[in-house]
């Protein structure tokens, strides 16, 4: 194994070469919020919450793709990165239709979860309150899209371990959505196997079992690095 | 030191954050010594917002011309403006009418489509406001000092917000307990 | 085929041409003022007059000037025709023995001619860019023989280097520092990708290129692949540019009949093909990453970089992508030596640029002029400045540049001077404001098209650019209050820190050099009280 020495806000660190700046600093207890990384799927670095400070780059970079390197200094939480994560998260309030009180996910919510953590007591930009839709036409799951935020956790996981490729994003810019088989309705995918993974993958209340109601979705999302971890490891136990 | 001029007003939203505001309980007895209620639909019977109040909660979010003309007279008139739970925070479910695309096809879907025997479009100038396009969170029209999130904000979350106040201090918004929405 | 092989087809091509040659401009911009007409007519009456055996009427690409096309140009009088109708087909014609041509007649000693330095463009408006042997006549495929046979991988890309040729797709990238860490990179596969999505708007320059030219971005590639190691290149062009396809598609054919593509080219042991794809048009798959994926068949979404291209690019190998005006730099420096380039231009911006000049100005169309140059010899000598009116601004850079204004004009044309004053080089995009524009109005006109043309996988650009977009719309609606523009230049500067790629990192420029240099038109549109927010200090008792 080789190792890579490393300051994360200052503090020494050594880790193994190849790991992610987000790896490192959660094994070191250092927190930095996300919101489309998933434990288990490749990363994509689309929410831009773990944007970190590297001394000698000028450019922020995303903490879950960016691997740790020799002698790297890196900060996590800098009066900017605060800023700017807090802008983040007012203008993924703004863009979708979030109402709180009345959400499946409701206290368990990740969206809600880094509201807090940015310290977001209003959005100062205009609501667009936009007009999506809902499809109720599966079985046993269901999509509101007016709480998605395109994390597209879903389309990785179905594509990533259940292998079934059913979610995929349409249009782009702010129309983007996300759709299921050829933008289909979901009751009408066959590829879709009604596993529930992708509803334990969404970090928000848009994706939820039938029958929910406010504040009921309690997601177990570790249960796919659970998965992973026993179809790589044979470890069939949690 | 004179009493500070307490307020609270009601603008579109459900009354639920009053309701939590009541929950406060014997906390409120306190309250009433240390404030003179100037004016509040749940503790007041004056029926014109008064000049120089110290803090006023606001309830609901902008729907109407009403609170439009409400909100603005209460910004002049008042020292330090708090948008009181999510109605007033965000516009909330309120602002779930927003989606139809405005004022008229609202009107529409509600009197005429909906409508059960003679289906007509309320139309009463002077009398029932007349609705603004889009429901706003107060925010978006004035000036806003203090934001309490909450659908509605919990009774302790109203108390550890007006607390620090009467004490001359600002009250620190922040963690699960003073931030969360919903 | 070897380099005797093309000698003899240039000489062949040269015996038989006629007294006469007469270029008739068919690229797009003339094809839409039905220069096919002209052409049709030129040749009917060529031979109605009996002089089939005098005259060529040759189809050529784009002359440059396509604000005043369709153009004929006659060889080897230089005689230049603008806005050419069918019915004044006859009379030029009838010219050539001493008639009298009805159609207006252009002055090939204007500066916007005579200023211009045509190397990429070298045989563009001369050139039959649908006959290969034309292009060999003109000394086509002479550099990918002294390439081939003369000179090793590394010396090309030394040469390239010495060169000081830059990526011209917008970002200036060092041109041979990227063709260096390709060929160094180990491993037997590697791929080449011209970049021809051209997606700014009112860009038409790699439009122009391929259509009058083909063969000579084929040539650049393939002496590019010979120098990383890449057997595989593809062309990307969108497919709003059928006629770029067409004559892509049989220059490759022609390309291939010769030898100068697919294996053991000019029978030496290196092999290359090339493939087209066709985008979609969307303004992101122009970004490196995008492309990559749209040639996947993926979602053309950008993905973070590092890791870059030349690292691990498509299908994760190694992979050159350069533009296509790069790639039409190369065979001249290949030719006629880094020495010879890198004596044109600045100093840290060699050779020429082209430039669509658009907007409120006399001479429309393309140029191609040194680096160094200063905007306002373009705008003013080239361009004759603004009809009936005074220059207030110039925008480089497209969507992703600035407003230069007036009094900055003699601001030279490179690289570094561009970025200085708040815009940028771009891919040649060059529109002239007038007085009358509103630059408000047009930095919402940019955040429009940016705000269209997001992906949307990233946030700050998803969403970030519609509320710019809002926020100028409610400036120009004058509902905005200072508290508003004090919110949009800090969601600027987060839109730009913030995004993932190069769309959303520029998508603000256009509103921030605005307001750097007409920061009054924003001021005088705001309003004392509007609908806008002020988290003030808490004060009570
Ligand atoms: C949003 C966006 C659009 C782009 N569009 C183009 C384009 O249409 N053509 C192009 O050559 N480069 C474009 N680029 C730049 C490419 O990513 C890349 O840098 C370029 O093709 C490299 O070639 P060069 O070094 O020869 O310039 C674009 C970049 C971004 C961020
Ligand atoms: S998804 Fe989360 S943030 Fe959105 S309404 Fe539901 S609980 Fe609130
Ligand atoms: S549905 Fe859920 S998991 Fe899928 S993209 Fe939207 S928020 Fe993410
Ligand atoms: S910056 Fe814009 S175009 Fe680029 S990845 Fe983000 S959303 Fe897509
Ligand atoms: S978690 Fe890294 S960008 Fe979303
Ligand atoms: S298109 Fe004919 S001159 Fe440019």
């Amino acid at each position: 194994m080789s190792v890579k020495t490393l300051k994360i806000n200052g503090q020494d660190i050594a880790a193994e070469a190849g790991k992610s700046i987000l790896q490192v600093a959660k094994e070191e207890g250092i927190p930095i919020p996300t919101l489309c990384h998933l434990e288990g799927v490749t990363d994509v670095g689309a929410c831009r919450l773990c944007l970190v400070e590297i001394k000698g780059i000028n450019k922020l970079l995303p903490a879950c793709v960016t691997e740790i390197g020799e002698g790297m200094e890196v900060e996590t939480n800098t009066p900017r990165l605060q800023e700017y994560r807090r802008m983040t998260v007012e203008l993924l309030f703004a863009e979708g239709n979030h109402m709180c009180s009345f959400c499946v996910a409701n206290n368990n919510c990740e969206l809600q979860d880094a509201a807090i953590e940015v310290g977001m007591d209003h959005t100062r930009f205009d609501y667009r309150f936009p007009d999506r839709g809902m499809d109720l036409s599966h079985p046993e799951f269901a999509i509101d899209h007016n709480r998605c935020i395109l994390c597209t956790r879903c389309v990785r996981v179905c594509d990533e371990i259940e292998g079934a490729h059913v979610w995929d994003v349409g249009q782009r810019g702010e129309q983007c959505y996300i759709i299921s088989g050829l933008d289909q309705p979901w009751g009408e995918v066959d590829a879709c196997t009604s596993c529930g993974k992708c509803v334990d993958a969404c970090p928000t209340g848009a994706i939820f079992r039938q029958g929910t109601t406010t504040a009921e979705k309690l997601g177990d999302r570790a249960k796919l690095s659970f998965l992973i971890n026993a179809r790589e490891k044979q470890e069939w136990t949690r | 030191m004179s009493k500070i001029r307490f307020a609270t007003i009601w603008l579109a939203g459900c009354s639920g954050c009053h309701m939590s505001f009541l929950d406060m309980d014997e906390w409120l007895i306190e309250l009433a010594d240390q404030v003179d209620v100037v004016y509040s639909p749940v503790g007041s019977d004056l029926k014109d917002y008064p000049e120089n109040v110290d803090v006023c909660l606001v309830e609901g979010g902008v729907a109407n011309e009403d609170n439009l003309e409400l909100i603005q007279q209460v910004r002049d008139r008042t020292k330090t403006l708090i948008s009181f739970g999510d109605c007033a925070v965000t516009a909330n479910i309120p602002a779930m009418r927003n989606m139809l695309g405005g004022r008229d096809p609202v009107l529409k879907r509600g009197y005429i489509e909906l409508g059960d025997n003679s289906p007509q479009l309320p139309h009463e100038p002077g009398i029932v406001p007349e609705l603004l396009d889009q429901v706003i969170p107060v925010h978006q029209v004035v000036p806003i000092d203090i934001f309490m999130p909450g659908c509605p904000p919990s009774a302790d979350r109203i108390k550890a917000t007006i607390e620090p106040l009467l004490n001359g201090k600002e009250p620190a918004m922040e963690g699960r307990e003073m931030l969360k929405f919903g | 085929m070897d380099r005797e092989g093309l000698l003899e087809i240039a000489e062949a091509e040269k015996n038989q041409r006629k007294r006469h040659r007469i270029h008739c401009c068919t690229s797009t911009g003339c094809q839409a003022a039905s220069s096919l007409d002209v052409k049709k007519n030129l040749t009917k009456a060529a031979k109605e007059q009996g002089l089939s055996d005098e005259v060529d009427i040759v189809g050529v690409g784009c002359m440059g000037f396509c604000g005043n096309g369709p153009l004929v140009e006659i060889e080897p009088d230089n005689q230049l025709y603008e806005t050419v109708t069918p019915d004044q087909a006859e009379g030029i014609i009838s010219s050539l023995k001493g008639g009298n041509a009805s159609a207006a007649q252009g002055n090939l000693h204007h500066p916007f001619f005579s200023r211009q330095m045509p190397i990429v463009r070298e045989n563009s408006g001369k050139v039959d860019p649908e006959r290969i042997e034309d292009y060999i006549a003109f000394g086509g495929y002479q550099a990918l023989c002294k390439a081939l046979y003369d000179m090793t991988p590394e010396e090309i890309v030394e040469e390239v280097r010495q060169s000081g040729l830059r990526g011209r797709g917008g970002g200036g990238f060092p041109t041979g520092l990227k063709w260096a860490t390709v060929a160094k990179m180990p491993g037997e596969r590697k791929y080449l990708i011209c970049n021809g999505d051209e997606g700014d708007p009112g860009a038409f320059m790699d439009r122009s290129v391929l259509e009058s030219d083909p063969h000579r971005v084929i040539e650049g590639m393939a002496i590019a692949a010979y120098a990383v190691g890449a057997e595989h290149g593809y062309i990307y062009v969108r497919a709003e540019y059928p006629l770029a396809i067409k004559r892509l598609e049989k220059a490759i054919k022609q390309a291939k009949k010769y030898n100068l593509l697919g294996s053991q080219i000019l029978d030496s042991p290196f092999d290359f093909k090339i493939d087209i794809r066709i985008g979609a048009g969307a303004f992101v798959c122009g970004e490196e990453t995008a492309l990559i994926q749209s040639i996947e068949g993926r979602r053309g979404n950008p993905v973070p970089r590092p890791p870059y291209p030349a690292e691990k690019g498509l299908w994760t190998y190694p992979t050159l992508i350069n533009n296509v005006e790069t790639f039409g730099n190369i065979p001249p420096i290949v030719e006629r030596g880094s020495e010879w380039f890198s004596g044109i231009g600045t100093e840290n911006s060699k050779g020429t640029k082209i430039f669509a000049l658009t907007g409120k100005i006399e001479n429309n169309g393309l140029i191609e002029v040194p680096m160094g140059i200063t905007l306002r010899e373009i705008v003013e000598e080239m361009g004759g400045g603004v009809p009936d009116g005074e220059v207030k601004a110039v925008q480089t850079g497209g969507p992703s540049g600035g407003c230069i204004p007036e009094n900055l004009l003699d601001t030279p044309v490179d690289y570094d001077s561009l970025k200085e004053v708040g815009s940028m080089m771009g891919s040649g995009g060059m529109v002239v404001m007038d007085k009358g524009t509103s630059m408000v109005a047009i930095a919402q006109f940019y955040m429009d098209f940016c705000r269209e043309e997001s992906c949307g996988k990233c946030i700050p650009c998803r969403a970030g650019t519609e509320q710019l977009y809002a926020l100028l719309t409610k400036l120009l609606k004058k509902q905005a209050t200072a508290a508003d523009l004090a919110k949009m230049e800090a969601l600027c500067e987060m839109v730009k820190s913030t995004s993932l790629c190069g769309l959303g990192m520029t998508a603000p420029s256009p509103v921030v050099s605005t307001l750097r240099y007409f920061r009054d038109e924003y001021e005088e549109l705001l309003q004392e009280r509007g609908y806008s927010q002020v988290n003030g200090k808490v004060t009570i008792g």
